[in-house]
């Protein structure tokens, strides 16, 4: 009889406990009036979804994927998506526009996820209603921290930039495009103990494609996207053409604050595609 | 009899708030091993799993690696107080990882000189938030700053230092484990002290370079020691038979990886699909070859 007694509280109390590592606090608290001050949110998975590995096996390289759900066409469009993963330092991940040009609102990319935590993508549609999907992450990984593996090598070819293509581009037809960017996409997260190392952030603020000069993905991003920023986005090819990477980068004084930061520089690489 | 007297001795050293001596090896004349055993770090364990030790000279005492928490390295110090009074003059971290390096703060009180690869302190501090950040959760430890020790002394390419008739030749080695490895060679005996650059047993893990790492294996395929004492796994007595694992493991991601890629294949599917003909090889495969092959890929899609 005693151990029923007990067991009561302790049966009571584990959903709590797993409730607890599981939290929207910060959402709920924080981060949704910061970035949507007053605005309804609906909460579904009609519009966009996100694929992520529920168990992160790189904290550092998380893969993660945006699947939109409707055509982008230009009575009803996703203008704009945002990305927050709650429990990273600076949670803002990054906020990424498209037009009915984009074909598609799917994006694939890697991000860093420090601990575990909610990871969430807020659409808005061209009428202005936004609608959230969200997914949990299990970063682990042991010994890898969130940064890169080889710092040296990613610096040596900082703002090179590569296209990739699938066999399926098609005239007139929503097609896939990879664009690899190389940078260290430095979180600047870095102890003070010693003097000698670069503390400030460093880090691509924006990326822009353009295919045939017309925006295809506007992007503002931040210390949570990988090393190596690495996307993949959809276009229409029109017959010959070009698809044009524009992006920059920053560096800012502490890694949580965006008050103090100075422009580096801009790189930019353009491709001829013949579908 | 002897239970009664190690229980009394536990009893004696717990209630004096004493450490007890770490268990080693002495695996040649004067290098003594604690072998880790092959566990995820976790809150039982407190991150305790790799192999660390201590090689005596006429001199002093050269720690090599300290451990994976701060205790651990205070049992290495006491391990050490019962093989010899002679002080502690250096200790060498063999590269940044949790397991080898948490025990640092343990030794400050000596006063030796902490050295490691050029690229150490850099590997610790933008490493330290996170570290401190997860060790409560992950370890079941508290961590500060003060334990996380950055050297004094980088070493760029070779360091030899003199422990009383004993010289022992750092190396520090291009990106390979990590982009910090540091091995320890001992003339005196031929061992080499390679530390993570060799996993026996406990799958190998990349958090450096693929290539790095098979060139790194294979310039020292080519040597020949009579011992080599790996970060985690048994002492070797075949050297380079011993190493013949590991290559296969790393050359098998490479070749698969590469071909995966020019298929134009995604990140997210190579996990799932590449390098499972290792699994059976392998302790704790499912908890780190999904990591290897994101570090591998990431660093082979910039190849050409
Ligand atoms: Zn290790
Ligand atoms: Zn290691």
């Amino acid at each position: 009889m005693k151990k029923i007694i007990w067991l009561i509280p302790l049966l009571i109390g584990l959903p709590a406990l797993s409730q607890a590592a599981r939290d929207e606090y910060a959402w709920n608290n924080e981060l949704k009036e910061e970035f949507f001050a007053g605005k309804k949110i609906i909460e579904s998975n009609d519009v966009i979804d996100i694929e992520v590995p529920y168990r992160a096996e790189d904290p550092a390289l998380v893969p993660l994927k945006i699947i939109s759900k409707i055509p982008q066409t230009k009575d009803r469009y996703i203008k704009r998506i945002l990305m927050v993963v709650d429990k990273n330092p600076y949670p803002f991940v990054g906020e990424f526009e498209f037009t009915p040009q984009s074909g598609k609102a799917d994006l694939a990319m890697r991000v860093r996820v420090n601990t575990y935590s909610f990871v969430r993508a807020i659409a808005e549609l061209n009428d202005g209603s936004l609608h959230m999907a969200k997914q949990f992450v299990k970063a682990s990984g042991g010994c890898s921290a969130p940064i890169g593996a080889d710092l040296d090598a990613a610096m040596k070819r900082l703002g090179k930039m590569k296209f990739k293509f699938g066999d399926d581009l098609q005239i007139g037809k929503p097609s896939q495009a990879q664009l690899l960017i190389s940078h260290p996409n430095i979180t600047g997260m870095q102890m003070d103990q010693v003097t000698r190392f670069v503390k400030k952030s460093h880090f691509m603020d924006k990326l822009t494609v353009t295919y045939n000069n017309k925006p295809v993905l506007t992007a503002k991003t931040d210390i949570a996207i990988s090393a190596d920023p690495n996307f993949r986005f959809y276009f229409i090819p029109e017959g010959k053409g070009e698809l044009k990477a524009e992006f920059s980068d920053i560096s800012c004084e502490t890694p949580t604050s965006r008050k103090v930061c100075k422009s580096i520089s801009s790189y930019s690489k353009s491709q001829t595609i013949t579908p | 009899m002897k239970k009664t007297l190690s229980i009394l001795f536990i009893i004696f050293y717990a209630s004096y708030g004493w450490t007890r001596p770490l268990s080693v090896d002495e695996v040649a004349p004067g290098i003594f091993v604690h072998f880790g055993k092959h566990q995820l770090p976790d809150t039982i364990n407190h991150g305790a799993i790799a192999n660390i030790g201590f090689i005596i000279g006429k001199r002093c005492v050269a720690v090599i690696d300290t451990g994976g928490n701060p205790d651990e390295g205070r049992a290495l110090r006491e391990a050490i107080r019962k093989q010899t009074d002679k002080s502690v003059c250096y200790v060498i971290n063999t590269h940044v990882h949790p397991d080898h390096i948490y025990g640092n703060s343990a030794f400050k009180q000596d006063k030796p000189r902490f050295i490691g690869h050029h690229n150490l302190a850099r590997a610790i501090n933008s490493r330290a938030s996170f570290y401190i950040a997860r060790a409560p959760e992950q370890l079941g430890i508290n961590l500060t700053e003060a334990d996380l020790v950055v050297p004094d002394k980088g070493v760029k390419k070779h360091l030899v230092i003199d422990i009383g008739d004993r010289k022992l030749m750092l190396t520090a080695h291009p990106t390979a484990h990590t982009d910090n490895d540091l091995t320890v060679y001992d003339q005196q005996t031929d061992t080499m002290w390679l530390s993570d650059l060799l996993f026996l047993e406990h799958i190998p893990i990349i958090d450096g370079s693929l290539k790095g790492w098979i060139a790194v294996m294979e310039r020292l395929g080519k040597k020949s020691y009579q011992r080599v004492i790996p970060g985690h796994g048994p002492l070797v007595t075949h050297w380079p038979e011993a190493m013949q694992a590991q290559h296969t493991y790393l050359n098998v991601l490479l070749k698969e990886i590469r071909i995966f890629i020019k298929q134009g294949g995604f990140l997210e599917d190579a996990v799932t699909r590449i390098g499972y003909s290792q699994k059976n090889k392998w302790h704790l495969f499912d908890d780190f070859h999904k990591k290897n092959v994101t570090t591998s890929f990431a660093e082979l899609e910039w190849e050409d």
